[in-house]
């Protein structure tokens, strides 16, 4: 289902539509098939002005009983008397449901744990919800009956005809899509007949029998796009790529020291791939070694990062505190998932934010930055590049789940448009006179590293003399020292972007007192939000530190309501950041994206 | 090869290991073993946990990084195989590198990372002011085992060899020739090489070796090996090694024979198969699980020296020849080949 969502989102995004998607899968590899547990789903919005991967579908594809009650009671589906009721069904009431009948046997009805044969009436399906029962495995099997494949591989095919028919009621071009499916199976040759054949009856078969349901017309949003050229991306593979171009740009070695985790693997994957770049991932013996290898890599000269998840955030604090006193550059990427300890792997959320801006021991600041969609991984994570070479600071990058799994459109950039790089180095004079203490006038110390004649120092996690770069226990000099540490990455306030409030559009400002606050993945859904609602969005990227205006944006709006996929974390910060500031908080924490619908209700009745 | 004295490896650092530490030796034999290797202190990383041998690097005038507890090998290896022009050592003691450091250890040796360890054995925690460690001998009294330590100690060369070590050497604090040659061989090997350093802890664990360190009882009680030289050792160089195996159980052990026995053992420190090696490391190595010499009828000797010494494909040069290989073939090199490649279109 994940290669079917994929291939319909590329194909829309190809066709000039924006797209946002989400993968929603359960934590098991191979969870039992047909069990409720076991319902793996894919979620995509495409159009003109997208910005979510939309609260409730238009159209749903169930391959099976399992998926068709999921689909239908959502969170609920395990509540035995449970029906279709609109606040937790992933569809609205005017929905297409689409449904393979032949996954709908009495054994496909009972592993999903139905009491009645009838599936429909059970779940309480609305009539206004236009069912077409499709059997899917007969139709995938019958075109396939000449290609001499075995029943296993036939019924792999059956996602195809599905894709077929849901290209067919969107109104999508079959030659387009042939040519997606014959670039995914490239590797695979054999395969692509047999799966275009599929995905063409599935078209066919849509028009032939005229099915008595209405195509979906979609906006055409080509007129939105800054001119270029675009692709679809996910964003761990963004992310990826951002530390690529900087690492080039910088004229830096890519060094990854990474251990593998949910959901932050592919981060990993993409830089072992990416050998023709140069760059050298080390898949360490845990998180600890991940981090300290990228440690010892930027000691000696390197663009050093590491990827991981909360867990492994935790296992890492402190070498990062090490970083910090140390003040080596060192990007650190977080892809944020539902905590604490395990909690859930493959689930989103924000919870990660006061560990990666407090949580370490000692007087301990970092730069926090928070990508907010799936395509602008790549430039936080080229900007968090940046900062650290900079600033000789560690720099943690917090995404989630939703933007490292999820895909968005992506204009490529040509290298040379992006922001110059300037590492921090070394003048010349302080050949034979070289210390680590010694720092330049904005408070950055300068950076040599091993190989380099006459800068031999001696680099420490315990405290260093403000003046010799050794080791000191002198009690002013620690305080000096604690305040030049804080003071470092607070400067780096004056080289970035001042925040920018999203004004309200289209509908009459009918809430001008009102700003929505968000950060990171929220962006999208907060942008809808206000849209709905005619009031501001500041939506925050740079965390800390803070942009130079945000006191003089937020004193601005009379009702400041903070909403994230936590109990109140930003929250808590911005009052730390501004006293006085009143705030209020929308927060769930469900391990799921925000529901446009439920903020909007929120903000304006109060409730949910 | 640069012609250089040991005092171009001082540092202008005070040092402040306590008077009558072995880490003071150790220091000296490092500044001698650098200057007798002859690379320049500019391309020389020292890397080190936390613990009295981790400051190490403070007094010598390479580039150094004192890093936390434990990890020096995982820093070492970023540093090592980001960099293999460097020669990087790595300082670290027996609780440094056997309980918290302890995974970083057994895979920077799986991998054979090209590093030179140093690792401190004074079966004693010293600068958090004397607990057991991993190493210290089962029964034995501390501040944090009043009442005697019920654990079994670790034999490093035993977890060096279980973890496929290509290279390993142990030495003592007193023994400076043994220890300065120790040090150059294992820089000269390619791969990781463990320098077991047995050394005094003056405050906490006064005599901890004296079985060898006392110099009337050394001769009789240890053995420097010698790649291609028969083993023989004792005041009169009159005691040889060989091995025997036991007839009912067939597990092969140390014997000591007369010198002129044909059976005295010639030392292969680059035999691939480390059975002979295991059993030379372990000599005398019971006495790790005993608190007092007293009863130990055992006369075999403690073995000093490179006992292992064998050539494998390091990991830091396996890293950077695929990188090289991949990059030989690849159509694309930069950003902008790369993101040529990407199914793309023009709005």
């Amino acid at each position: 289902m994940q290669l079917t969502g994929n291939l319909f989102a590329q194909l829309g995004a190809e066709l000039g539509h924006e797209i946002s998607t989400l993968p929603d899968f359960p934590a098991e590899i191979r969870a039992p098939q047909g069990t409720l547990g076991g319902v793996s789903g894919f979620q995509v919005e495409l159009g003109a002005e997208v910005y979510t991967p939309g609260d409730k579908a238009d159209v749903i594809v169930a391959m099976n009983a399992a998926a068709l009650k999921v689909c239908t009671l959502g969170s609920h589906f395990n509540h035995p008397q449970a029906q279709f009721d609109e606040e937790y069904a992933l569809y609205h009431r005017n929905a297409i449901v689409i449904v393979d009948t032949d996954a709908l046997t009495d054994k496909d009805l009972e592993k999903a744990l139905y009491r009645t044969d009838n599936p429909f009436t059970e779940l309480g399906i609305p009539e206004s919800v236009q069912i077409v029962p499709v059997a899917l495995t007969t139709l995938t099997k019958e075109a396939l009956k000449e290609s001499g494949m075995d029943n296993k591989s036939m019924l792999k095919s059956r996602n195809m005809f599905a894709l077929g028919l849901v290209c067919w009621l969107f109104d999508q071009p079959m030659d387009k899509a042939i040519h997606l499916l014959e670039d995914k199976f490239k590797k695979k040759p054999a395969l692509v007949a047999p799966n275009t054949k599929v995905m063409v009856d599935g078209y066919n078969y849509g028009q032939n029998l005229a099915l008595s349901v209405n195509r979906i017309t979609l906006d055409n949003p080509e007129s939105q796009q800054q001119p270029g050229q675009y692709t679809s991306i996910a964003g761990n593979k963004a992310t990826a790529w951002g530390l690529i171009a900087a690492a080039e740009k910088a004229g830096k070695h890519l060094f990854l020291g990474s251990y593998p985790i949910t959901p932050a693997t592919d981060i990993l994957h993409e830089l072992a791939a990416r050998k023709d770049m140069n760059v050298m991932a080390v898949q360490a013996e845990d998180e600890i070694a991940g981090v300290c290898t990228a440690i010892g890599a930027a000691f000696a000269g390197d663009l050093a990062c590491t990827s991981t998840s909360g867990p492994g955030l935790s296992l890492k604090s402190e070498a990062i505190g090490l970083a910090v006193m140390a003040e080596l550059p060192l990007v650190v990427i977080d892809v944020q998932r539902g905590g604490p300890s395990t909690g859930l792997p493959t689930k989103t959320e924000q919870t990660d934010l006061m560990q990666a801006i407090y949580g370490r021991n000692g007087e301990c600041p970092a730069v926090v930055l928070a990508a907010s969609s799936s395509a602008n991984c790549f430039d936080f994570a080229y900007e968090a590049c940046k900062i650290a070479l900079e600033n000789m600071t560690p720099v943690i990058l917090l995404t989630d789940t939703y933007l490292a799994n999820g895909t968005a459109l992506w204009r490529i950039p040509k290298l040379a448009e992006l922001p110059e790089i300037k590492p921090q180095s070394v003048p010349e004079e302080l050949k034979g006179k070289y210390n680590p203490a010694l720092r330049d006038e904005r408070g950055v110390r300068y950076w040599a590293f091993p190989g380099m004649e006459g800068y031999q120092h001696r680099n420490i996690g315990l405290e260093r003399d403000a003046e010799r770069g050794t080791i000191s226990t002198n009690p002013e000099n620690h305080e000096q020292m604690v305040r030049a540490r804080q003071h470092k990455v607070a400067q780096v306030a004056e080289r970035i972007p001042e925040l920018k409030v999203i004004k309200a559009k289209g509908k009459a400002a009918a809430a001008k007192d009102v700003l929505l606050v968000g950060w990171g993945s929220t962006e999208g859904h907060l942008h809808a939000a206000a849209n709905e609602l005619g009031c501001d969005l500041a939506h925050f990227n740079y965390i800390h530190p803070l942009p130079k205006n945000t006191e003089q944006v937020l004193r601005q709006y009379k009702r400041i309501i903070v909403c994230e996929l936590n109990t109140g974390q930003f929250a808590g910060y911005l009052r730390s950041q501004i006293p006085g500031l009143s705030i209020e908080q929308y927060n769930e924490i469900q391990g799921q994206p925000f529901a446009v619908e439920r903020i909007v209700n929120y903000v304006k009745y109060g409730s949910k | 090869m640069l012609s250089m004295e040991a005092s171009d490896f001082k540092s202008d650092q005070y040092v402040r290991f306590c008077p009558g530490c072995g880490d003071h030796a150790i220091c000296m034999a490092l500044q001698k073993a650098m200057a007798q290797i002859g690379i320049a202190p500019h391309n020389i990383a020292v890397i080190s946990g936390i613990g009295c041998s981790s400051r190490m690097p403070h007094y010598l005038s390479a580039y150094g990084f004192n890093t936390i507890h434990g990890r020096g090998g995982a820093v070492a290896t970023g540093v090592k195989t980001s960099h293999p022009e460097l020669t990087v050592w790595q300082m670290s003691g027996d609780g440094d590198c056997l309980a918290i450091g302890g995974n970083h250890f057994i895979h920077e040796i799986r991998r054979n990372v090209d590093l030179n360890v140093c690792m401190f054995n004074n079966r004693i925690y010293g600068l958090t002011k004397g607990q057991y460690s991993p190493t210290s001998a089962k029964g034995f009294v501390s501040k944090s085992s009043p009442f005697g330590t019920v654990e079994r100690p670790f034999i490093p060369a035993e977890l060096v060899l279980g973890a496929r070590g290509t290279f390993f050497a142990r030495t003592l604090d007193v023994d400076m020739p043994t220890t300065v040659d120790c040090l150059v061989a294992a820089k000269q090997h390619k791969g990781c090489s463990i320098v077991e350093c047995l050394v005094n802890c003056v405050i906490f664990n006064n005599g901890t070796h004296a079985w060898i360190a006392d110099r009337e009882q050394r001769a009789e009680h240890s053995i420097v090996l010698k790649h291609g030289e028969k083993m023989i050792f004792g005041k009169d160089k009159d005691k040889g090694l060989a091995v025997e195996i036991d007839p009912q159980t067939f597990v092969p052990r140390m014997i000591v024979v007369p010198a002129d026995d044909p059976r005295v053992l010639v030392h292969d420190a680059h035999q691939s198969d480390p059975t002979l090696h295991r059993l030379l490391a372990l000599m005398g190595q019971n006495r790790v699980e005993r608190v007092s010499d007293e009863g130990i009828t055992d006369e075999l000797p403690i073995a000093l020296g490179v006992i292992r010494d064998v050539e494998a494909e390091t990991y830091d040069e396996a890293v950077n020849k695929q990188i090289a290989e991949v990059r030989e073939k690849a159509k694309a090199k930069t950003f902008d080949e790369l993101t040529a490649t990407l199914e793309q279109w023009t709005m």
